[in-house]
Formats: C-alpha cells, sequence, structure tokens
C-alpha cells in the first residue's frame, strides 16, 4: 500500500496554558478530497502550520508521505504545496516577480509561471504589483504558486473565504479538477456545504480535538432510513405516526415530523393519513444534512 | 540554494524605498558637508576642530575621511540599520515567512541569504558614500596632495588611504548591521529593530562619559569605538594594532550576534 499523503498521530499544540490541538490523530489517503471541517478557532490552521513545518508540535507527529516536516522540511515538503490562512507575498513585487522568486527558491527557473498564471485566469494582471490586487487575486496568485510545484499533496487553508459568489464556484471547480489529475487535497474549511460538494473523507475538528473522521458518505447514511414529513395537521399527524408498526423514533419539530423507517412502513404513513383527512405536503427521504450531524457531533449527542 | 535565496533578497532590496532612503542619506550627506565647509570654511587654527576638516578647503580628498568621523556617531548606524533592522522583521510584517519557508529553501540558507543581503546593503552604502565624498570634494576643493597626522601624501596615495579606511570602517559597520539584524529576528519588527540597533550604538557610545567605567578600557571594547580605527592608517608608519583590535572587536560582537539570531530563526514557530 502506498504512503499516506498525511498522517498525524496524537498531534498537540499548547500556547501556555492554551490548548490549540489536542490530541489530534487522522490520515488523509491517496486520492482524497480530505474535508479538515471546523469552526473558526477549533485549530485547523494550527494544525496546518504543523503540517508544513512552520510550527513545531508540542507532542505528536506529522508525517507526509512518511517524512517529519518538523525535522527536514524540505524533504518533507518536496511533493507538498498550499497555504495556511491567506496567502501572503510581496506587495512591491509584481505577481510574476512574486512567482519568479518562489521558482528559484523551489530550484527551479519558472518554466510553469505562464501555465499556472493562465490556470488560474491572473495572466493579465501578472504585471501588476501585488500591492493593488484584490482578496481573490491573492487566493488565486496563491493557488498559482502551489500548482507551480506540482504537488501530490495540496494543502488549502479556507480557499473560498472572503471570495464572491463566482468566485468561490471558480476556486472549487479548480480542487475539483486537481484531484480529478490524481492530486491528494486537505481542504481546511469551516463550510460545511463545501465539504458536501467535494470531499469524499473528511475530519471534524472542535476546540482543538477531532470529533469524527471516516467517509463522507458513511457519516450522512447514519441519518439514512429517515424522513421528514409535512402535513396539515403535524401534532395528529405524529400520533398516527407513532402508531404505525416500522415507525421509530418520531418526533416533531419546526412543524415538521421526522421519523425512521423502511421503504414500506414510510410509504403506509401517506395511506393511514388520508384515512384519517390529513393531507400529506411533502414525505421527504434523507432526512439530516452533514450540517445537522456536524452539530449533532460537535453539540455532543452524536 | 542559499546563492538562489542571495540573489532573490538583494532583488527584494532593491524592489523597496527604503534601500533607496538609505543610499540617498549615503550621497546627500557628503554634499551637505562640502556645501557647509563653502558657506564657512574652517580656520586650521580652530581649536578642537577636527583634524581632516582644517584640510578640508586645501584638499578634497580630506571630505570622505570627514564623511567617516561624523557618519560614525549615527548617520552611519542608521543607514545600516534601516535595511539590516528590516530585513528579517519585513517578514513578519508582510506574513510572507510561511510562504518562503514551504518551498525548497531550508531556514538556514533563507537567513544565510537575507545576513548576505543585508552586508552588501552596508557595503553598497559605504560606497556610494565614498563615491559621493571623492566626487563632492574633489568639484569644491579639487584633488590635492592631503597632511596626514605624521605627513602629507599624495593624491593618489591618498586615495588608496581612503579606500583602506572605508574598508576598515566596513568592519564595525557590519558588526552594527549584525545587531540589526538580531534585533530584527527577535523583535519582528522593524521599527523596534532600528531604533533598538541605534540605542544599542548609542549606549556604547555613552561609555565614554560614564564616570563609574574606566572609561579608555571600555571605549577599547565598544563596537562603535571601532569606527575610528581607520585613523591609525594616517600615521607614520603604518600601525595596524588599531585595524587588527577593531578587525577582531567587530568580530566578537557579530558572530554572537549572528549565531543568536540563526538558533531564533532556524527554532521559532511561524504563525501569523
Amino acid at each position: 500500500m502506498s504512503v499516506a499523503p498525511v498522517e498525524l498521530r496524537g498531534l498537540r499544540k499548547t500556547y501556555g496554558g492554551l490548548i490549540a490541538v489536542d490530541d489530534v490523530t487522522l490520515t488523509v489517503r491517496p486520492g482524497d478530497i480530505f474535508g479538515y471541517l471546523g469552526p473558526n478557532g477549533a485549530g485547523k490552521t494550527t494544525s496546518l502550520r504543523m503540517m508544513l513545518g512552520l510550527i513545531a508540535p508540542t507532542a505528536g507527529d506529522v508525517r507526509l508521505f512518511g517524512k517529519d516536516p518538523i525535522a527536514d522540511p524540505v524533504a518533507a515538503l518536496a511533493d507538498v504545496a498550499g497555504f495556511v490562512e491567506e496567502p501572503a507575498f510581496y506587495p512591491y513585487l509584481t505577481g510574476r516577480r512574486n512567482l519568479e522568486m518562489l521558482a528559484a527558491l523551489d530550484g527551479g527557473d519558472g518554466e510553469r509561471i505562464d501555465e499556472v498564471l493562465r490556470l488560474v485566469e491572473l495572466d493579465g494582471r501578472a504585471g501588476d504589483r501585488v500591492r493593488g490586487y484584490s482578496h481573490g487575486m491573492r487566493q488565486r496568485l496563491g493557488l498559482a504558486a502551489a500548482l507551480m510545484r506540482s504537488p501530490k499533496l495540496l494543502l488549502l487553508d479556507e480557499p473560498t473565504t472572503g471570495l464572491d459568489p463566482a468566485g468561490m464556484r471558480d476556486m472549487r471547480d479548480m480542487v475539483r479538477r486537481l484531484a480529478g489529475e490524481g492530486i491528494t487535497i486537505l481542504l481546511s474549511t469551516h463550510l460545511m456545504s463545501e465539504v458536501e460538494q467535494l470531499c469524499n473523507r473528511l475530519a471534524i475538528i472542535q476546540l482543538g480535538r477531532i470529533r469524527y473522521e471516516g467517509e463522507l458518505a458513511d457519516l450522512v447514511a447514519r441519518s439514512d432510513g429517515r424522513y421528514r414529513l409535512d402535513a396539515t395537521d403535524p401534532a395528529r399527524a405524529a400520533e398516527i405516526c407513532r402508531a404505525i408498526p416500522g415507525i421509530r423514533d418520531v418526533a416533531a419539530e419546526d412543524g415538521s415530523v421526522w421519523f425512521a423507517a423502511d421503504a414500506d412502513a414510510a410509504a403506509s404513513v401517506s395511506v393511514r393519513l388520508a384515512q384519517d383527512g390529513i393531507g400529506v405536503r411533502a414525505l421527504v427521504p434523507g432526512g439530516r444534512s452533514l450540517e445537522e450531524r456536524f452539530f449533532e457531533i460537535t453539540e455532543g449527542d452524536g | 540554494m542559499t546563492g538562489r535565496a542571495y540573489a532573490w533578497e538583494v532583488r527584494k532590496l532593491a524592489a523597496q524605498r527604503r534601500t533607496y532612503l538609505g543610499l540617498a542619506a549615503a550621497a546627500v550627506a557628503p554634499v551637505v558637508l562640502v556645501v557647509a565647509i563653502r558657506v564657512r570654511p574652517p580656520q586650521p587654527t580652530d581649536p578642537g576642530s577636527p583634524f581632516f576638516l582644517r584640510y578640508a578647503v586645501d584638499s578634497g580628498l580630506a571630505v570622505p575621511l570627514l564623511m567617516l568621523l561624523f557618519a560614525s556617531v549615527w548617520l552611519f548606524p542608521l543607514v545600516a540599520a534601516l535595511v539590516a533592522g528590516d530585513i528579517v522583521a519585513a517578514e513578519d510584517g508582510n506574513r510572507t515567512l510561511k510562504t518562503i519557508l514551504t518551498r525548497s529553501a531550508g531556514r538556514g540558507a533563507i537567513f544565510a541569504a537575507k545576513v548576505g543581503a543585508a552586508f552588501t546593503y552596508v557595503l553598497a552604502a559605504l560606497l556610494t558614500m565614498v563615491v559621493a565624498s571623492i566626487v563632492a570634494g574633489a568639484l569644491a576643493s579639487g584633488i590635492h596632495p592631503l597632511p596626514t597626522f605624521s605627513t602629507v601624501v599624495s593624491p593618489s596615495r591618498a586615495l588608496l588611504l581612503i579606500a583602506g579606511s572605508f574598508a576598515v570602517y566596513a568592519l564595525p559597520a557590519l558588526g552594527l548591521a549584525a545587531i540589526a539584524i538580531l534585533f530584527s529576528t527577535i523583535s519582528r519588527n522593524s521599527a523596534a529593530a532600528v531604533v533598538g540597533t541605534l540605542l544599542a550604538a548609542l549606549l556604547m557610545q555613552l561609555t565614554q562619559i560614564l564616570p563609574v567605567l574606566d572609561s579608555d578600557a571600555a571605549q577599547r571594547w565598544m563596537l562603535t569605538t571601532q569606527l575610528q580605527a581607520w585613523q591609525a592608517l594616517f600615521r607614520t608608519p603604518l600601525d595596524w594594532g588599531p585595524v587588527v583590535h577593531a578587525a577582531y572587536i567587530s568580530v566578537t560582537y557579530a558572530v554572537p550576534a549572528l549565531a543568536i539570531a540563526w538558533v531564533h530563526f532556524v527554532r521559532r514557530d511561524v504563525s501569523g
């Protein structure tokens, strides 16, 4: 089996009495678009800094393709690129000059600069000083700087934060395209919709601790067999549901009735309600979204 | 890798305004000095006036030496600190350390490149000052034989001694730059590093007047005192003692300063 692009074991970082990252263990597999999901301040960026060798862990290990980025950042980051928080560049240099400098630090001569500038659609503004770039342009230049290294692993920290809707869509399309080219991606984000749209696996981090790690499909599958019912008389509808064999976990919330059932039992609900003169506005399978699962997990009952 | 990183550190300096501010100060100061001398020519009999000032009207070649004398107190420490104090802290200011430290150059290579670039700037500023001084002096007073502490030397010999003087002056100037790099690395703040370096230079000069110290012995160990060591070249026979001592003291200050800065830079957490 090939070496994991990212392997964190018991990773911990404290600042005085403050625990920023607490015993984080996770594995990103080759080919993953791995969502690192958590609210702001959960420890995502601190974890990423440790992965990039920028800060030393208080305890625990980081391995990128089996190599330690703290002990030997140059070797460990050889096939890795990315950025933490927003990408930062020299404001007094042009976009192109910034990339030329980074290419030189990579030991190359910048032969991919034109290509990556085109890819992020900055080729028209590459001659302007970065001082005059918008937030979105800096994000794109950050992605260009990362792609220039032809990485096998891309670490992206909130890449769509601060972008307008079109910018967010373009950035997500880009992430999908890169993943399609075989690049493993670790995407740190607080946006659940982003994880739902892009990722196959995820870890949920809260207050520095991992609360869930696994397949996105598994997490959402735990809510399979759940239904939402909107009826003309929710209170009576809930009572009727409780009386039907095979209907479980009935709960009335926000004017809807939620229950768990197999497909046949669920189908019988509409029949029974019709017999009792209650109209069915909607009977929707699936039930809980990642968002709901996220709050179940992070608020303690997951 | 250090060579590539060094070349880019120099290019980055060349793209920043503060670099030209320092170089401009080094170029303009001799002009101001020459104008002042023209407005109020010094008299050879002026009591307490610096040695070379008395001859600045007779030979333009006295001007670069006067510049070294006057620049020692604060001008050149400021010019050196302006860039050397910024060289690491600017990365913290721009939050660009994370950008360059996640490429394929190690932290040691980046630090060495920064030291090299800061030293290059200091030498460039010195070169600017000597060339501007010679040109300004030559235009104002002409190129004539130059009196020294012991004799009078020909213009060609004087030019050689001036070049030697700037080389000797460069040693403690680089020592000051090393201190500025240390402050820049540890404070992570350009302004604090520049002011800190000037304050350190000032405190070293103040040891002259501290009554509790054996002033002469203390002065021998101060880096700022070595900014005057070049004057030994103007005695006949030539006295290498102060020059060797200046080199020794400069290294004694610079090496620990750079070593501490290096350890800090290589081990520090890069957040922000």
